[in-house]
């Protein structure tokens, strides 16, 4: 007497019976799989209804920015050496906010995670400082970021205070940590070599390429098989047209990427940003964990309808403590890139804008601030952005009065272009209601 | 798997006055079966005394006033509440059920009225949430897939055209076919529905019902708490009527008029069936 039985000849006549059908063919959408041009038909309709528009408005951003720029400021802005500085100024930005965005997901808010990536990287800077060893250094650093994180968790989880007041007060203290590590606005250099590299050096040609082709045919395989493997299941998956027109856009623009690096843009530099890769495997890593394990996808049920979690059987506060640590860890990790880019760190480490900017880039790319909805592709991509402005944006130098290098007319510009994407999200959203 | 004919039963009830009225139990095992549960809470007692039977393949409809005490008894089967006193059987075992997973572990499911759906995720999503299929460690997402299908299928549903469809695009109706096929997909024997029908359209008020009664003729038992009496009228074997806390009576669907139904809710007792001094019960 189980209950979900498989469909059988008697159930047909209890259906006969049955009112009209409302809809089509059972699960027709399920076991048919589309072609090509049916999902590009689909993807195509959201524009004229509404929705999800998923990685398009950040991907627009990134070409009309770079055309703009382009035509403005070609000698420059177009230049090798711009190009490669533009990756090590998105890594931080990137790494933050792919650490935002498990909190955003919860629907709560991080003020604290810019500040906390500074304690961290001061932590780490004193320790080399006083020749510890670096895996103990960084272990230290790590060590505060789940403490820190826990912290924030349990405030918000288990004592039910908002993430917004816990995040505030952490703001203000993890700020007071860093004055009092950095001894009142000191300096701390950094002179581990390896630490300096990830933003400093770059990947040897060879090794850069080796990477390149690693990270395709791992994309390209891992899509196939999930492809094949659907198929041979019976159930509905992408076309095989549209794995290959991602993967050839991957290739190319990637290909063209390593291949621009390669070449040689300055005294004796050359080949790919250490950095680079790390942001891409962190990214694979990240986007794994969410979207094919229990624990991402009731961190997703959690941000839509905290109380259908809760009658799921999930456990609510530890996924809240869990998501906080998660994004304190990955703020450790922006920390640790901060100050390799500086050599240094600093009581501005992780302070000033950059919290912020890496909030703006997750919603930039589509993440929710009411929780449920984001990936962590958008917050690379909208970090990507944000980061294009700020590279941009100085070497305009001065049109018509206006000093675009000054920092006025840059917050402005980060400010306004935060503000054209949430409208276009929203009345993308709004028209999806309507219809 | 049939309809089982458990009409005759209730005929004892119109004889008997005095109490509440419980049926023949005859050479059937229910499903389950309530003894004189009593709940208080603090001086106010909620329930007096509360005898049900649910059997395999029926409906039984659980209906009363507010205040009546129907999801208090409903919160008491489930193990949100423990009752102060009172026999409890399942399949004919003396069962006690302290927490809502020793209900689930019994098969006892519950959809409740505001559905308890992640809008964000996807039929499958919210069909497997907290006890996701799981193979190396990650997510199994085509076995979840079929088997979300298939229990869809086998309900007869046929208005949910894709299990890979996100709940915020789902009418009404549909949500409610998804949160109840939810419910059945673990093996549960006995499905308790709040109000399924309360925010629901004409067309989708049929589908849900239709889909309560082939819960039944799959051999589940089904309690369905509902106000409406053309939904109660229409899908329910057996009306339940909760009068201030007492079993007023278990009426045949069958033979029972809308009226009928209404007095024993309102007054406790109807034309010789029901409480014998209603007029006389305290609170």
């Amino acid at each position: 007497m189980t209950a979900p039985v498989p469909p059988d000849p008697t159930m047909t006549s209890a259906a006969a019976r049955a009112e009209p059908t409302l809809a089509g063919q059972d699960f027709s959408v399920d076991t048919e799989s589309l072609t090509g041009s049916d999902v590009i038909r689909n993807y195509l309709q959201r524009f004229q209804r509404g929705g999800d528009l998923g990685l398009f408005p950040a991907l627009l951003a990134l070409s009309l920015l770079t055309v703009l720029f382009g035509v403005l400021r070609p000698e420059s802005f177009l230049s090798k050496f711009n190009f490669g500085n533009y990756f090590t100024q998105a890594a931080p930005i990137c790494v933050l906010a792919m650490g935002v965005t498990f909190v955003l997901l919860l629907g709560e808010i991080d003020l604290g995670a810019g500040y906390s990536a500074g304690v961290c990287a001061a932590i780490l800077a004193s320790r080399l400082k006083a020749d510890v060893p670096l895996p103990v250094a960084l272990l230290m650093a790590f060590a505060a970021a789940l403490v820190m994180g826990a912290l924030v968790g349990f405030m918000v989880a288990k004592i039910g205070v908002p993430s917004f007041i816990v995040t505030l007060s952490t703001f203000l203290s993890w700020q007071g940590i860093l004055l009092l590590i950095t001894r009142d606005g000191g300096t701390i250099k950094i002179e581990n070599k390896a630490i300096v590299a990830i933003e400093n050096k770059n990947l040897s040609v060879g090794v850069g390429w080796t990477m390149f082709v690693v990270f395709a045919a791992g994309y390209i395989g891992f899509s196939l098989l999930r492809v094949l493997s659907r198929r041979r299941q019976n159930v509905a998956t992408t076309p095989l047209s549209i794995v290959a027109l991602k993967s050839a856009v991957l290739v190319i623009v990637g290909g063209i990427a390593v291949h621009q690096l390669s070449a040689k843009r300055g005294n004796n530099l050359r080949g790919v940003p250490i950095v680079v890769p790390l942001v891409i495997g962190l990214m694979i890593i990240l986007s794994f964990v969410l979207g094919r394990t229990a624990w991402g996808r009731h961190l997703y049920a959690v941000g839509g309808n905290t109380e259908a979690a809760r009658r799921a059987g999930i456990n609510v506060a530890r996924m809240k403590m869990s998501a906080f640590i998660v994004g304190s860890l990955m703020s450790c990790i922006a920390g640790i890139v901060l100050a390799s880019r500086l050599n240094s760190v600093d009581p501005q480490t992780g302070g000033n804008d950059t919290l912020l900017i890496a909030i703006g880039a997750a919603v930039i790319g589509g993440t929710s601030l009411f929780g449920g909805r984001g990936r962590i592709v958008n917050a690379v991509l909208g970090g990507l952005v944000f980061a294009l402005i700020n590279n941009g944006l100085p070497l305009l130098k001065k049109i018509h009065g206006i000093d675009f290098s000054a920092a006025g007319p840059k917050f402005i510009v980060n400010g306004l272009i935060l503000l054209l994407f949430a409208s276009i999200d929203a009345t993308s959203r709004r028209r999806a209601a309507a219809n | 798997m049939n309809q089982i004919k458990i009409h005759e039963a209730s005929e004892v009830s119109r004889t008997n006055m005095s109490e509440p009225v419980i049926d023949n139990p005859g050479t059937r095992t229910p499903l389950l079966e309530l003894r004189g549960v009593n709940k208080t809470f603090g001086a106010v007692q909620v329930l007096h005394g509360v005898d049900l039977t649910v059997y395999p393949g029926e409906v039984v409809a659980l209906v009363g006033d507010n205040g009546a005490g129907k999801t208090t008894l409903v919160k008491s089967i489930t193990g949100i509440y423990t009752a102060d006193s009172g026999e409890f059987f399942f399949n004919g075992a003396p069962s006690h059920i302290k927490s809502p997973k020793d209900a689930s572990d019994l098969g006892i499911e519950v959809v409740y009225q505001d559905l308890a759906l992640c809008d964000n995720l996807d039929v499958v999503g919210n069909m497997f949430l907290g006890r996701e299929k799981l193979r190396n460690g990650l997510l199994d997402e085509v076995a979840m897939e079929r088997l979300a299908r298939e229990t869809l299928a086998g309900l007869n549903v046929r208005t949910v055209k894709t299990v890979r469809q996100q709940v915020s695009g789902l009418s009404g109706g549909q949500r409610q076919t998804v949160a109840i096929a939810k419910a059945v997909l673990w093996n549960s024997k006995l499905v308790i529905l709040d109000e399924p029908t309360a925010a629901l359209g004409v067309a989708q008020t049929s589908q849900v019902l239709r889909l309560v009664r082939e819960l039944a003729d799959q051999g589940l038992g089904v309690v369905l708490i509902s106000h409406n009496m053309n939904d109660v009228l229409e899908v329910a074997d057996r009306v339940a009527c909760l009068y201030l806390g007492r079993m007023a009576a278990i009426v045949d669907a069958k033979t029972s008029s809308r009226e009928q139904i209404v007095e024993l809710i309102t007054s406790g007792r109807s034309a010789g069936i029901g409480l014998a001094h209603a007029e006389h019960v305290q609170i």
